[in-house]
């Protein structure tokens, strides 16, 4: 039970509460507090996972965000997911992690032997190699890189856990919590803004839990700690923790990933897993800090190399030691903090400095206290192939390109340290140009594109007194600005150490005769060698060396390769940095789950449902339900053990011989009103609308500009300067879009008002011969007789004591109404009609009947009106007047819609009058023809004639008028049919129209 | 996301609006004369500026009033909102 590296005192982590875990399958334990990687860190495991590439042992390199390496498949929860960061995910008793990209083992993988034959993987190998022959890539190379290639396994459970989405607006938005944050956000607060301060970690503070700093003072822990409490006090301002800001978009906008309750072992079942914040800010300050970037040597991916500021880290915040035997391997003053930090906890650490020898306030305080410094050092190779057991070192010449000497060294980890690289990935997504800073050999954000401001190590500020400085006049001026308020605030008194200048050193040299890798991009596997044959092979632009080799395109997203990388290729090419650039920062900063993203909407609230106010009764009534936009629609109302063919074949037969009803209240309906409404409707519809008389309906034909049908659907004048249109399902929202667009755009002149007025009513077909006998049972004070009420006859009556609109137009090609009552009188009216109705027959039938009922009567509907024809395709040309000029009118016009041939509605029967033709059917004149087969058409509809007991499609055909009575075939490769059909006319079923009119 | 200011309603999220396309086009008058070249361009005939550019967009999930933007279709910057009856400079 005991854990070797755990310090006895230092750390920030619960000492009192003990948390078991299991990796690679061994029961171990931690501390509330810890990191999956500081509790392995405390147990001596470093060998973690295998290379992407390679399959090299990896261990830890860093202790954040930064962390290169360590992604693990994680099961906690009930949830198992890959590629999690073991130095992000927080300990929860009973998870459990283990390895990716290896097999058998994390400590025997096979895959290892592609280290020895990295010869034969260099970058680009995918490229060159998977080329030929062609035939091998669906059998073998696409199952063996499928394999070989990615890293954990995504779950195929469905994902119980709740996430959120959340909308917040703000004054200002400061993301992360270090000195500059920190400073910001109160300086903000103090004026009255409203601020969000967002941590990506547990902890507040950033490097001030780790550097050894005062401010007025208190330590920089403790003063952390002093302002977010006063700031968490304030109502003005929300901080909040776990909480990554990982995307900069337009105006503004950000996004914010929150691990809710990831790090809780128990939690209500409501509390989310995760939150996504959309976050408006008016301004934001990015204080995203800085990441230490590594010098590149020999074998440096050998577990047991970390960051300096990351070994640190792991002494200060959780009390462990990242090795007994440190080498310190630095080009800066900052590792002697880590150098220092080991030596107060008893380790002697060796410092290797690139630099030549000379003197700084920490190099004096290392010397003072004893340490072992070594200047013009550096390591050229670790030895040891799971853990590092000693290392090559060497002593630099003046021009740091060969040695004067080398010898091994014996250590159990080397902290490296080259320097700092300001985060700009936020800066940057915003659309800010960064520029390149000499000085610190980094890119730091330029001219602002958004309302963003980059201020201390983000902006590459790294003293804490001048990011303190930074922070509070930026929080200060840029809230002022908002909030009209500024309250004068005492900059701290800092005591910080001074740092002398760092070496622009990043790449140690190799010795003649030796070869080993020196890794850029650790994830990817990204070694000198493969950027410089990407070079060699003629790559110029950065973005396509990253493209080639992978450079920095892992999910750590090059956080510690990108200037390394561009070092490397300007060095080659003999460019200065700027001149080679930077490549394109993309969010999500971090990766996040897909969970967040979806949210809410998933299952049933993936859309909203739709339910008209008969649902209920439909459901009680065993309706097998159709989606139709967001709307709940009955298909059928299954009998028995009735198929979807049998049920709505006796529903369609019910409404041909007897009387159906059908619930259509989804139309869309519209509501039109004005005094320039009939002259309105007459420039929409393609046929003429000036003399339709009050209590008269109307079939309506609208184009759009180019001459395409768009929808159709009836009109009926209730009054002298009011109209209620109806429209297709589909095409509701579009339509009324479409009257908005002409009437405020385009005619304003004419005073018309339009609104949808669809949830507003319920509808109820009633169709069959038996329709009329019906309907006078519930209205038996109306005359209903067909003089009173002929067809597109309307009237308003009361329907059982319910004001109720009565429209005679039929859809089903029988004679036929559809009333329409408020919804809230919805079921009352479908109740009562079912009651009515029984003497008569009365069925309800669903979708699928109704379809048939129109496809048989040559009724055109959704299939036909499919964005590709015009009126006279789908033989409605009489609809269009010759007379009046209206909306698309002056496409129809063009000559590809006049041709002789052009494509018309035909109807289809199969020649054996039993097979059924798959819609979607392709239209051959010879079905074993060559391909490819010339179509002629196609099949929009088809169904079961119940009129006539036989199979009958609707086509869309070429030359259509002509092809009346040949032969063709239908077929469908989809469904492996070929049908032989015959060409009919496409009113099938009462070519008179007498029916409706009966 | 884009912030846009509707006329009527203030500063809203683009989730709320749908894009209606270039607002300087002009149909042809109803019931005259058109010739073929200038319904076609009505039509048709679509300008792909990069920068400043007039837009009409319609708040759909809002007061459903057609507005102009005059927005850089390069870098989303919205300069100006107005009403449709409206001129934007």
């Amino acid at each position: 039970m005991s854990q070797p590296f755990r310090l006895n005192k230092e750390g920030l982590i619960n000492r009192n509460k003990k948390i078991s875990f299991t990796f690679n399958g061994k029961k171990l334990f931690g501390y509330e507090g810890d990191t999956i990687a500081s509790a392995l860190i405390a147990n001596g495991i470093h060998l973690v996972g295998r290379s992407f590439k390679y399959h090299r042992p990896r261990g830890f390199f860093g202790a954040g965000v930064e962390e290169p390496n360590a992604k693990l498949q994680v099961e906690f929860n009930g949830h198992s997911e890959p590629n999690v960061n073991a130095t992000e995910m927080e300990l929860v008793e009973g998870l459990s992690a283990t390895s990716q990209n290896c097999w058998p083992s994390v400590n025997f993988d096979i895959g290892a032997i592609n280290n020895f034959l990295k010869m034969f993987f260099p970058a680009g190998f995918y490229y060159k190699t998977f080329m030929w022959p062609k035939s091998f890539w669906y059998k073998i190379y696409e199952p063996f890189i499928r394999k070989a290639a990615g890293l954990g396994v995504a779950s195929i459970e469905k994902d119980k856990e709740r996430y959120e989405h959340k909308f917040e607006y703000c004054d200002l938005l400061v993301t992360g919590s270090g000195p500059s944050g920190l400073s910001s956000a109160y300086a903000a607060a103090k004026n009255g803004a409203k601020v969000i301060l967002a941590e990506d970690k547990p902890r507040f503070g950033g490097t001030l839990l780790t550097d050894d700093v005062s401010i007025d003072n208190l330590s920089g822990k403790d003063w952390a700690e002093k302002i977010i409490s006063e700031l968490k006090s304030m109502p003005n301002v929300t901080v909040k923790n776990r909480s990554q800001v990982f995307g900069y978009y337009d105006h503004n906008m950000l996004v914010m990933f929150e691990r809710v309750s990831d790090h809780l072992e128990k939690k209500s079942k409501f509390t989310p897993r995760q939150r996504l914040w959309y976050i408006r800010a008016k301004e934001t300050i990015l204080s995203t800090g800085s990441i230490e970037r590594p010098i590149v040597f020999g074998n440096n991916d050998t577990p047991g190399i970390f960051l300096s500021a990351a070994a640190k880290e792991y002494m200060k915040v959780y009390g462990v030691l990242v090795g007994k035997k440190p080498l310190i391997f630095t080009n800066n003053d900052s590792a002697y903090e880590t150098a220092l930090e080991f030596k107060k906890n008893n380790v002697e650490p060796i410092i290797l400095d690139t630099r030549e020898e000379h003197s700084s306030e920490l190099i004096d305080e290392a010397k003072s206290k004893g340490i072992d410094i070594r200047f013009s050092h550096g390591v050229i190779v670790a030895n040891g192939y799971k853990k590092v057991k000693s290392a090559k070192i060497g002593k630099l010449n003046k021009d740091k390109n060969s040695f004067e000497k080398i010898e091994t060294v014996e250590c159990d980890c080397i902290c490296v340290s080259g320097f700092w690289t300001p985060s700009v990935h936020l800066a940057s997504q915003s659309g800010n140009k960064l520029k390149y800073e000499e000085k610190i050999d980094a890119f730091i954000p330029d001219k602002k594109k958004q309302h963003e401001t980059s201020v201390g190590a983000a902006n590459g500020s790294f003293t804490l007194e001048e990011s303190l400085k930074n922070g509070f006049e930026n929080g200060s001026n840029l809230s002022a600005k908002i909030t009209d308020t500024k309250t004068e605030i005492a900059i701290p008194n800092v005591n910080e150490k001074k740092y002398g200048a760092h070496d622009k050193f990043w790449c140690m040299p190799l010795p003649k005769n030796e070869n080993p890798k020196r890794f850029v991009d650790f994830q990817n596997d990204v070694s000198v060698s493969d950027i410089e044959i990407a070079l060699r092979e003629g790559y110029r632009s950065i973005e396509h060396v990253k493209r080639y080799t992978t450079l920095g395109m892992a999910t750590d997203q090059g956080r510690t390769s990108n200037l390394n990388g561009l070092q490397l290729v300007s060095n080659i090419e003999n460019k200065i940095v700027p001149e080679v650039g930077h490549t394109t920062f993309r969010p999500p900063f971090t990766p996040i789950t897909i969970g967040t993203i979806v949210g809410r909407e998933v299952g049933m609230e993936y859309l909203p449902t739709r339910k008209t106010p008969m649902h209920e009764w439909h459901e009680k009534n065993n309706a097998v339900f159709v989606d139709a936009g967001a709307w709940k629609r009955p298909r059928y109302y299954k009998e028995g053990n009735e198929t979807l063919f049998e049920a709505s074949k006796r529903e369609a037969k019910n409404v041909r011989e007897n009387v159906g009803i059908c619930d259509v209240t989804t139309l869309g309906k519209i509501d039109i009103k004005g005094p320039d409404a009939a002259e309105f409707l007459n420039r929409v519809y393609t046929n003429a609308w000036m003399k339709l008389p009050i209590g008269k309906a109307r079939y309506g034909l609208m184009l759009r500009e180019d001459g395409i049908v768009m929808d159709d659907g009836t009109t009926t004048r209730i009054s002298e300067n009011h109209y209620h249109m109806t429209t297709t399902t589909a095409q509701a929202a579009n339509v009324l879009s479409h009257l908005e667009y002409y009437l405020q755009i385009v005619w304003p002149e004419l005073n018309v008002n339009v609104v949808s007025t669809t949830e507003q009513w319920a509808g109820a077909a009633i169709a069959g011969p038996k329709s009329r006998d019906m309907l006078s049972k519930l209205y038996p004070d109306l005359d209903v007789s067909n003089e009173a009420l002929p067809f597109m006859g309307y009237k308003e009556a009361e329907f059982f004591g319910v004001p109720s609109r009565i429209f005679r137009i039929s859809f089903s090609g029988e004679l036929a109404y559809e009333i329409n009552v408020k919804s809230d009188h919805g079921m009352f009216m479908w109740e009562k009609m079912m009651e009515v109705g029984k003497e008569f027959g009365n069925q309800p039938y669903g979708t699928e009947a109704l379809s048939t009922l129109r496809i048989e009567m040559g009724h055109v509907a959704g299939p036909e009106l499919d964005g590709r024809t015009i009126p006279s395709d789908v033989s409605l040309n009489g609809l269009v007047s010759k007379k009046k000029d209206f909306i698309g009118k002056n496409s129809l016009g063009r000559e590809a819609f006049n041709v002789e041939s052009r494509q018309k509605i035909v109807g289809l029967i199969p020649i054996d009058r039993k097979s059924s033709i798959p819609e979607g059917s392709h239209i051959v004149q010879d079905q074993n023809a060559k391909l490819p087969n010339p179509k002629l058409g196609h099949v929009s509809s088809s169904c079961w004639s119940v009129e006539n007991n036989n199979p009958f499609s609707l086509a869309i055909m070429k030359d259509g008028k002509n092809m009346i009575g040949k032969k063709f075939f239908a077929v469908s490769p989809l469904k492996n049919k070929s049908i032989e059909v015959e060409v009919i006319s496409s009113h099938y079923v009462d070519p008179e129209g007498k029916r409706v009119r009966s | 996301m884009l912030y846009i200011k509707c006329p009527y309603c203030g500063l809203r999220a683009q989730k709320e609006f749908s894009y209606g396309g270039d607002a300087t086009v002009k149909r042809p008058n109803i019931n005259e004369e058109v010739s073929t070249e200038d319904w076609d361009n009505f039509v048709y005939m679509r300008k792909s500026p990069r920068g400043k550019h007039v837009e009409l967009w319609q708040h759909i999930a809002g007061c459903r009033q057609w507005i102009k933007v005059q927005r850089d279709t390069a870098t989303h910057e919205i300069f100006q909102t107005a009403k449709v009856t409206e001129e934007i400079r």
